[in-house]
Parts: structure tokens; sequence; C-alpha cells
């Protein structure tokens, strides 16, 4: 088969892939009596026709950019971590415990210390799989299917301890007003465009800042190189020295670490207080940010603008249309379908298409 | 705990298990032919609701069946394509075929009923009915065995006992006919399948066919017989216990029997969290129980309770040598 030049494979391939995903979707609505056309005005219109709707959009995005982050991550290094929902809900108890514990004077302090936090016990729930994959060769797939389930169970027990004495729903307290984030429409600057409340916070800026800690990470150091060599070939990495073991651990480490951080945006930024299943799912999402975004933080970024658009505009859909609000589930897995196991079926249909081009080109001159 | 409890409690690990086994043995078929499938949960859910659609559409509980197991097989079809045909990754394949299957299921069942992603109560023959073996009633006097008979063996829906005769019959297709070890050659090792001129696509397909058609017939059970009814996420993870029990079976059919009915009871005993307080002496936080599965299937996966090892070519896409 034919190579497809490069500038296809990064940006033709993932484009098809959305481009056939809506024409499924598009299909799907159709066939349930509603029209495509005015939901997607719906959408358009509903996440990125205002300010209040690209506030909404801004925080989604911000969570995906660390779940997408976080997969890409353990992709580099050959794992696949769909554990990223229950790191992420253990996160959220890291945030919970520092914002509760502590009498903090300025939400700056919080913030750096809640997103340690977060990132620790994100990471810990990533140690235990990664262990047994790297020592005993469980593989990680299950395993962190597994600590998802065991996650949410551990939660709604920890939540049960940490609920406030007479409160009834099992969240913990809430937190205190002091380590209260900014949210975009209170910064200097930035409120002249957001005139209304959003929950769009600076989590923002530490996910993109994270997103370049990452590229860094991954292609300007010594441990990053030696996390892509060994996802591309174990038994080469392995020739050449590289620990298996170490980077197991540390890829999942990280990753474990960054799903964890997401929490900062969604407990600390937006609920104030932990409640169960706090994430909502964002760690799946995480699976098709990297995978539409090809595996690289600039791409994980622009794919997380993606999805915040789909679950704002989703949400909006529910609002003011009879489509329900899984549609945004659904094209979600479509996105994931058409992205991860179906690439070969769009790159063979890209391959002979531009094939057909070239030859016709040549038969001309 | 008194006898009667106990019986009670048994009674609701073979409801509850049955899902899980036909789910389990769903799986079973398609991991030993080499293709991974954690879309077990997604197809449970389209099966769900297809059968319970059609059931309270017709009036037929038998129609509802067919249907369920046609949904079931259509997204193990889009598996198929993806993973042998286009030699896509299998894992992400399943990822996406459940997400797919959570948000369509809600939004046909809306679409249809408009009762907020439900569909509405299942009754009189549009549902699976108790069958009361026979002696059920003769024996239930003899002690200690009666009760156990009456109680606990008969009075279960038909495809409770079809789940139990799948486990010796699944047994005897992969051990002792021509097509299971086809079939098992072909997840160890499938270029010696192929060089000996037995197609290995034709092979995988038809073992994914069969996960869709158990995995259709798990969904149909839990919406026609186990409830009465379709709602949203209905099989709450049940996909996953089974690709857990699997595993804890290391892919073998009766072993699989156990380690559903072992998960069953843990379901069945978090149901009942008076019982398991009044047996053990210390205090046992219901999410504990609700998580065992999972905790042991962890263990087992780390190789303490002997080794799992799954069929050897799991998970790779055959390429034919050119």
């Amino acid at each position: 088969m034919d190579r497809l030049p490069p500038w296809a494979d990064v940006v033709l391939v993932p484009l098809i892939s959305l481009v056939l995903a809506a024409i499924i979707s598009a299909l799907v609505l159709l066939s349930i009596g509603q029209s495509p056309a005015e939901a997607f005005r719906v959408m358009v219109e509903g996440a990125l026709g205002s300010a209040y709707g690209w506030g909404y959009t801004l925080y989604y995005s911000t969570s995906f950019i660390f779940t997408g982050l976080a997969v890409t991550v353990a992709f580099h290094a050959g794992l696949f971590n769909i554990g990223g929902e229950g790191q992420a809900q253990l996160g959220g108890l890291g945030v919970a415990l520092v914002c509760l514990s502590l009498p903090w004077p300025h939400w700056t302090l919080a913030l750096a210390a809640a997103s340690l936090g977060a990132a620790l016990f994100g990471a810990a729930w990533a140690m235990i799989p990664a262990y047994l994959q790297a020592r005993r060769g469980s593989h990680i797939v299950i395993t962190t299917i597994m600590f998802n389930y065991i996650a949410a169970a551990f939660l709604v027990y920890v939540l049960d301890r940490l609920r406030p004495t007479g409160q009834m729903d099992p969240a913990s307290a809430r937190f205190p007003e002091v380590v209260k984030l900014p949210t975009l429409d209170v910064i200097p600057g930035l409120n002249l465009i957001f005139d209304k409340p959003v929950p769009a916070n600076v989590t923002l800026f530490l996910a993109l800042a994270m997103a370049v800690v990452v590229w860094a990470m991954l292609w300007r150091t010594r441990i990053g190189y030696q996390i892509r060599a060994f996802g591309k070939s174990e038994a080469a990495a392995r020739y050449a020295g590289i620990d298996p073991f170490k980077i197991i651990m540390i890829a999942m480490l990280l990753s474990g670490g960054l799903a964890g951080m997401m929490s900062v945006n969604n407990v600390m930024g937006e609920a104030e207080r932990l409640l169960l299943n706090s994430s909502e799912g964002a760690g799946f999402i995480g699976i098709a940010v990297a995978l539409m975004g090809r595996n690289h933080p600039v791409g994980v970024v622009l794919a997380a603008l993606l999805f915040g658009f789909l679950y704002q505009g989703g949400a909006e859909l529910g609002l003011w249309t009879s489509i329900p609000i899984e549609m945004r589930i659904v094209v979600q897995g479509l996105v994931i379908l058409f992205t991860g196991a179906l690439d070969m079926m769009v790159r063979m249909l890209l391959t002979r298409v531009l094939g057909l081009m070239r030859s016709q080109k040549l038969g001309v001159t | 705990m008194d006898y009667a409890t106990l019986l009670q409690i048994l009674e609701s690990t073979l409801r509850l298990a049955t899902p899980l086994l036909f789910a389990c043995l769903a799986g079973l078929y398609s991991e030993r032919a080499g293709i991974f499938d954690i879309g077990l949960e997604g197809k449970m859910l389209a099966a769900a609701m297809g059968s319970a659609a059609v059931a309270y559409l017709t009036g037929s509980v038998w129609l509802g069946l067919f249907a369920g197991i046609a949904a079931s097989l259509l997204f193990a079809l889009i598996h198929g394509l993806a993973a042998i045909t286009f030699r896509g990754n299998q894992l992400i394949s399943g990822v996406a075929l459940n997400f797919l299957a959570s948000g369509i299921t809600v939004l046909v069942a809306q679409a249809l009923f408009s009762q907020g992603g439900r569909t509405p109560q299942l009754t009189g023959g549009a549902r699976f009915y108790d069958i009361t073996l026979p002696f059920a009633e003769t024996v239930r006097d003899v002690p200690v065995i009666g009760p156990l008979y009456n109680q606990v063996i008969s009075g279960h829906q038909l495809l409770v006992y079809v789940a139990l005769a799948l486990v010796p019959l699944s047994w005897w297709v992969l051990a002792r006919t021509r097509f299971g070890l086809r079939l098992r050659a072909v997840g160890e090792n499938p270029a010696a399948v192929d060089t000996a001129g037995v197609s290995v696509v034709g092979l995988r397909f038809a073992a994914v066919a069969i996960t869709g058609v158990l995995c259709g017939l798990a969904g149909a059970y839990m919406a026609t017989a186990l409830q009465a009814g379709f709602g949203r996420e209905m099989t709450a993870g049940r996909g996953y216990i089974a690709l857990a029990a699997l595993i804890f079976a290391k892919w073998r059919p009766i072993a699989a029997l156990w380690a559903c009915l072992l998960f069953g009871f843990f379901q069945a005993i978090a149901l009942r969290s008076d019982v398991v307080d009044a047996v053990v002496p210390f205090k046992v936080p219901v999410p504990f129980l609700d998580a065992l599965p999972y905790i042991l299937t962890v263990i087992v996966l780390a190789g303490f309770i002997g080794k799992a090892i799954p069929p050897r070519a799991g998970g790779e896409p055959y390429v034919k040598e050119r």
C-alpha cells in the first residue's frame, strides 16, 4: 500500500474521520425524526454564539485537555489507560482534602496545593495497575477498567464519611469562599468579553501550561524519548538499555496525575465541593480527544475544544429541542470508532483517492 | 441466618448470575478466537433496548428476543468489521461501541415512547414468566432438599435454564468439535490455521457473531425477564463484570459458570446488607461488596490465584503473508 504524505496523515485523516462521524450522526438524527441542520444550528448558537456559551465550552474543554493529555502520555508508551475516569475521581478527592484541611490565606496557594494533591491522588490510583502491568504482566486495559469501578465504590464510601452531619446528599462540605478560583468573568481584561458569570476559570491556563509541559517532556527530554522509544518497539527499547519497569511506571504515574488534575477544574473551579461521580465521564472523553488529536498536545487542545463544543452544544440540545442530551455520547462513540478503530479504513480510502488524483495529474502533463 | 434466608439469597444469585453467564460465554467465544471484546456491555444494552421495545410494540416476548439478538448482532458485526476486516484496535473499537450503544439506546427509546429514554412497563405476553419444574410441588415438603429444589432450582424464567444449558454445550463445542478446535487454534496461532487452508477471517467472524447472539440473550433477559422494560444504562457495568468473570475463569466454560455464580452471589448479598451484618462480626460497607468482583479480578490478574493466561493471539489482527 502507498504511504500517505505526512500532511494528509496529520490533517486529512482526522478531518475525514470527523466528517464520517458527522454524517452518521446526521443519519441517526434523521432516523429518529429530527432535523440535523436545526440541531447543528442550536449547538453552534448555544456553544459558540455568545461569550456565555464560550464560557461553558471552554470549561468543558479545560477538563478534556487534562484527560486527553493523560491518555496521550500513556499511548506514547504503548499503554492504553482507560482508567482516566477513576483517576480523575480520586484526583477530586485530593482536591477536596486539600481545600478542606487547611485555612488557606489565598486562592493561589490553594490552587498550587490542590493541583499537587489532585495529581498525587490520580497518580496513586494509576500506580497499582501500572505496577501489575510492569511486574506481573496484568493487562493494563482490564485492570484500569476494574479500578474505575473500584474508585466509584470507594468514593461512595468516602463521601459517606466526608459528608457533614445533617446533610442528606452524598457530598463533601462546601469549600471556603477564599479558595474559590477566579472565573473568566472576574479576571481583569477578560471580563470585558465575559459579562455574565461562566464556569470557565483559571484552570484553563493551567491546562494549556500542562499541554506545553507534556510536549516538552515527550519531545525535549531524555525520559520523553525513552517513553516514545518504548512505545514504538519494546524489544528495541529493551536492547537500547531502557528499563521497561521504569518507563511503564513513569508513563502511567504521569498519565494518572494529569487525569487527576482535571478535578481542579470541576471540583474546585465549579462545584466547590466533592460530589459523587464528579468527573461525569470526562475521563472517557480523554480517549476520544487523544485519538482525534493524533496524540500530540496541539492536537489534544484542538480536539478538546471540539469536544467542549460538542458537550456544551449537546446540553443546549437537551434544553431547547426534543433531542436527548445522550446525542453527544453517540457522537463521542462515533468519533472514537472512526479515529481509533476504523482509521485503517479511512487511510485506505484516502490512499486510493490521492493515488487517483496523482495519476490523473501525471496523465495531463 | 436461617435456611429460608439462605435459599432466598441463592435464588437471587441464580437470577443475577444469568445475564453475567450469557455475557461471559459470549466473551469466551470471541476471545478464544483472538478477538478481545470489551464491548459486551454495549451489546447487552442494545439488546435490552431492542427486545423491550419490540416486545412492547408487538406484545410478544419472542419477537422481542429476536429483535434483541439482531441489535446485538449488528454491534458485533461492526466490531468484526473494525477488528477483523480493517485490522483496527480491538480495545478502542469496544470502547467506541459501548459509548455508541449507551447513547443510541436512549435516543431510540425516547423517539419511540417519549418516556425519558425508557420503554413502557412490559406486561403479559411481552415478558418471560417463571417456569415450575416437574415435581417442584410434590417434593416441597422433603426436608432440606425439597425447599432447595422448589425455591432455588425451580421457578425461574426459561432463559435461566438456557444459560445453564449453554455451559456444557459450550464446553462440548470448544473441546470436542472440529469447529471448536479451529476456533481455539485461531486464537492461539492464526498462521497455522491459515496454513491448514481454513479461513481465519471466516472463523473469527463466526466467533464474533456467536458473541453477538449470546450478548443478545443477556440483554433480552435483562429487559424482559429480570426487569420489565428498558431503562437508560440498565446493564450497569454487567458487561464488565462478565469480562472480569471470564478472566477469573481463565477463559474456560465450566469455570465461567462458577465465576458468574460467585459474582452473582456478591450482587445478591449487596442487595441484602441486613444479612451480611447479621453473619459477619464486623461492619462491611455496602460499597465494598459492590467492588468485590472487581477487586477479585485484579487479584486474579495479578497472578496470585494461579496464572490467568489469555489466548496467545488475542488482540492482534491477523495479516496474511504475501
